[in-house]
């Protein structure tokens, strides 16, 4: 019995479905190797994939915990988003607008490291909050208006940046931001441990850890504090929040300003570690972590502490895929076997209910709750 | 022979789901040409028996027979191929397509994959002639009235040639008017030759177009009898288990202070230019039940949205207990004692996908009793949800951690009565409180509601029910296109004279 109550409990069912997909997603990335690099496909490139940055100790590991870092940011935006009721497809462009800045205030007024990564915060929420206030007082779809403004934000932010080549922040000698120095970067000694010198990786900051703390923070707001409960409500059903008396629209546009604000955070992370520099010619892309962000969140079911490790865990790879053997293998497979595990992400539920099938071994049970899920109107009948 | 008598023959049925036995050994018989009720409270496994008939279900053990043949549905495709077809509660219709389209839809006459609608159309014009079902086959489902969208529901079993046709409570959504139409419908189809069965738990209904009828209590099925032979009274208890009073059970009124003086109330319409209410003024004093009767779409629906503050009037003033709340925010309402049981309770009443005990606070979560510091007393929650639970029999899967969504309607309607009522208000509004629900579940709200008038609180009953309009109100004030019509006392007026004014027809 007490087996059958340990699956039956949502969470490891939930649990046991991603870890399917990401099994199912890693084999199919092995098969699109064999293709490639046939006999070498594992010595050359799944090994690499599997140990991420376990592949080159200890930088490996610690690159992979640098691009951790926004990334948890990112996901944590999309998944906040997603519990009130929200898609936040803009977290690239308040991740582009966090980078600025941040930037600002370190390249330009040298300001310590936190009030830049304030700076940040409050872009991103900025950038956040529009989407959110045309959803509404105008009823437009936050998703529309956060992809204009992805773009909208990018292109501004690269030409004040680049400013025709003589822009305050730009070194036009290697076409991007000045490196961020002194105070304004992130510091990586945490009670007298050098993580620089301990990973040997020269970005590495204790941003992984406020990423984390972020996450922990997030996830009481959500679950515990009636904030989280009136946002939450109103993501689910607008229309019952506002006949208990909460401000739908001022919830709506909280949550896109805190999503906002999340994002820009991820990105003070990343560029105040110095981990890289912004390319402003570079227009035509938007910053790949807002995107990720989204397979991150779906991961992790939007539950803040799960995107901690679906972020460590996409970065694992992706920091695996820039090791394998780049005349054989493009790196980007690593981002085919995380778009795969996405995709099988979908079909979660099937996953969830084929597992508790396989386990129990009732299948007749398993299918008459999973009908009693489907169809609700009759599920309460049996109760 | 009781081949032929016995169109489908349901036998011994036992349907069980974990940790309950939703049916239990039931047997239900039809036969050809007639009109079959299938009678129970919410949760005594109708739609259990039904799925299970209709191939949703499984059953553990138990056969079905069709015309004495032993057959096995194992899914609706099954039961397609059987004749059977279903008219659900909540219809399934392709809301852009026309209803022509959502007829043929699935079975779509084609010559080398091109569509052939005129055959189609000329078939659903004969059928919808020969029973008397009015449709406009070019209309668009969204355009078209509830009524409109069951007929289509109806065409569409006709259209497949089905000859066991089930209505799952088809009259909940109608009008009075409506369903008269549709009761007519049925006695069609059946003088036709093709065998309905009725799923229902309005017993004037049952007992108006019904020959025979099956009661299930508890996933048990209780007995079948002729409705010739039976009356409501009987066939009540067979339902509940034990006597039901029809007639509600109160004193005198003892009208006390105003509670509530709405005064030329206008709030305007969304759906056309011209002003939903139209100046309308009437008071609530502490002691009274005033209803607000009128058929749907006359204006009761903005007036509660606007007095509730969930819409905005374009003029008028509300004052509660004295106190002007005219353009005070909803939750400012709340606190100056006004509850609110809203119409629809999927759209305001509930957040379906929290639990009941999220749903027991969502008028109070933020009071000091559940939050502190912003952080919510989960303890406290819990043991105030699930002394609701206890004292409103809230009946539900898991007690306070059921998820809404899993709940019956009538358990969830339940739920927010409690939390409406619980919250000790001055004044009680509430709408179509019974909608939908079983005559046990009726007749428990209706004291609720005399009991919080007893307790010197003001209540306001909007009701689209007659029967509940007479029953329960020590007042009743008429609503037809927005305006205030007539006001009576309910011992003093018939239903006849009411509906009279409700249609339009008299005014004061």
């Amino acid at each position: 019995m007490k087996k059958k109550t340990l699956l039956q409990s949502s969470g490891f069912v939930t649990l046991f479905a991603s870890l399917v997909c990401i099994a199912i997603g890693l084999l199919f990335g092995f098969l699109v190797l064999l293709l490639l690099g046939g006999d070498k496909a594992y010595s050359d490139g799944f090994k690499q994939i599997l140990l991420g940055g376990f592949y080159m100790m200890p930088s490996g590991i610690g690159k992979e915990i640098v691009t951790a870092a926004p990334l948890i940011m990112c996901g944590l935006s999309v998944a906040f988003a997603f519990k009130t009721g929200l898609f936040n497809i803009g977290a690239a462009g308040q991740y582009t607008l966090g980078a600025f800045g941040g930037l600002v205030f370190a390249l330009l007024l040298h300001a310590p490291w936190w009030v830049c990564l304030l700076a940040s915060t409050v872009f991103g929420a900025i950038w956040g909050a529009i989407p959110g206030i045309f959803k509404a007082y105008l009823n437009v779809n936050e998703v529309i208006t956060a992809i204009m403004f992805n773009w909208i934000g990018l292109y501004g932010c690269n030409t004040i940046m680049y400013g025709r080549g003589t822009g305050a922040m730009y070194n036009a000698k290697q076409s991007k931001t000045f490196a961020v120095t002194g105070d304004s970067l992130i510091p990586s000694k945490l009670f007298g441990w050098d993580m620089t010198e301990a990973f040997g990786y020269k970005s590495c900051t204790i941003a992984i850890f406020l990423a984390i703390l972020v996450a922990v923070l997030l996830y009481v707001v959500i679950n515990k504090t009636t904030f989280g409960y009136e946002l939450k409500a109103c993501g689910c059903n607008k229309n019952a929040a506002k006949y208990a008396g909460i401000d739908e629209k001022r919830s709506i546009i909280l949550s896109m300003i805190i999503a906002g604000a999340l994002a820009g955070f991820g990105a003070g992370l990343y560029y105040l570690s110095g981990a890289a520099q912004w390319i402003p010619g570079d227009s035509t892309a938007l910053p790949s972590e807002g995107f990720d962000g989204i397979s991150v969140a779906l991961l992790a079911s939007s539950d803040p502490i799960a995107a901690i490790f679906s972020a460590i865990f996409i970065s694992h790879i992706s920091t695996g895929g820039g090791f394998m053997n780049a005349s054989l293998f493009p790196p980007e497979i690593a981002d085919i076997i995380s778009g795969i595990i996405i995709y099988l992400c979908a079909f979660s539920l099937l996953f969830k209910n084929l597992i508790v099938t396989l386990f129990t071994g009732k299948r007749k049970k398993a299918l008459a709750s999973a009908k009693t899920d489907a169809k609700t109107s009759d599920g309460k009948e049996a109760q | 022979m009781a081949e032929s008598e016995y169109v489908i023959e349901m036998l011994n049925i036992t349907k069980e789901f974990p940790g309950i036995r939703a049916n239990d050994n039931i047997t239900l018989q039809l036969k050809r040409g007639e009109i079959h009720a299938l009678l129970g409270e919410n949760g005594a496994g109708k739609s259990t028996l039904m799925s299970v008939l209709f191939g949703l279900y499984q059953p553990e053990s138990g056969v079905i027979r069709k015309n004495g043949q032993v057959v096995r549905i194992s899914d609706p495709n099954d039961a397609n191929d059987l004749n059977i077809g279903m008219v659900h509660q909540h219809f399934k219709l392709v809301e852009c397509f026309s209803v022509l389209d959502n007829i043929i839809l699935g079975v779509e006459p084609n010559r080398a994959g091109f569509l052939q609608k005129k055959q189609a159309r000329e078939k659903v014009v004969a059928l919808s002639q020969r029973y008397g079902l009015r449709v406009d086959p070019d209309a668009k489902v969204e355009d078209i009235s509830v009524g409109m969208q069951q007929r289509t529901e109806i065409l569409k079993m006709l259209y497949r040639d089905n000859e066991i046709l089930i209505f799952d409570e088809p009259t909940a959504v109608l009008t009075p008017q409506e369903i008269d139409e549709l009761m007519q419908i049925m006695k069609n189809l059946a003088a036709e030759g093709k065998s309905i069965l009725f799923i229902s738990h309005k017993l004037a209904e049952i007992m108006a177009v019904a020959d025979r009828c099956t009661v299930l209590r508890k996933g048990r099925c209780i007995g079948t009898v002729n409705t010739a032979e039976t009356t409501m009274e009987e066939l009540s208890s067979m339902m509940v288990g034990r006597q039901v009073n029809f007639k509600v059970d109160k004193k005198d009124a003892q009208p006390g202070e105003v509670v509530l003086d709405v005064q030329r109330l206008t709030v305007p319409s969304k759906l056309h230019k011209n002003n939903a209410v139209k100046n309308v003024s009437l008071q609530v004093r502490r002691g009274e039940i005033v209803c607000l009767a009128g058929i749907e779409g006359n204006g009761q629906t903005e007036f509660v949205y606007a007095l509730t503050g969930l819409e905005k009037q374009s003029a008028g003033t509300i004052h509660l207990c004295g106190k002007d709340v005219s353009h005070a925010p909803i939750r400012q309402r709340s606190k100056d004692g006004m509850s609110h049981i809203p119409e629809d309770r999927h759209k305001h009443g509930l957040v379906l996908d929290f639990t009941l005990e999220q749903n027991m606070v969502l008028q109070r979560y933020w009071q000091p009793e559940f939050q502190k510091n912003g952080f919510i007393n989960f303890p406290a929650v819990r043991q105030y949800s699930d002394r609701l639970i206890e004292q409103y029999d809230v009946r539900s899967g898991q007690g306070s951690a059921t998820v809404v969504r899993s709940m019956s309607g009538g358990n969830q309607q339940k739920a927010i009565v409690a939390r409406e009522i619980d919250k000790d208000p001055e004044l009680l509004v509430a709408v179509q409180p019974t909608r939908g629900l079983d005559v046990g579940a009726i007749e428990y709200i209706h004291k609720q509601l005399v009991s919080e008038r007893d307790a010197g609180k003001g209540v306001l009953l909007v009701s689209l029910e007659l029967d509940e309009v007479m029953n329960v109100s020590d007042r009743i004030l008429v609503m037809y296109e927005g305006e205030i019509v007539g006001e009576f006392d309910p011992k003093n007026v018939t239903v006849e004279e009411l509906g009279l004014y409700m249609a339009g027809a008299k005014r004061m």
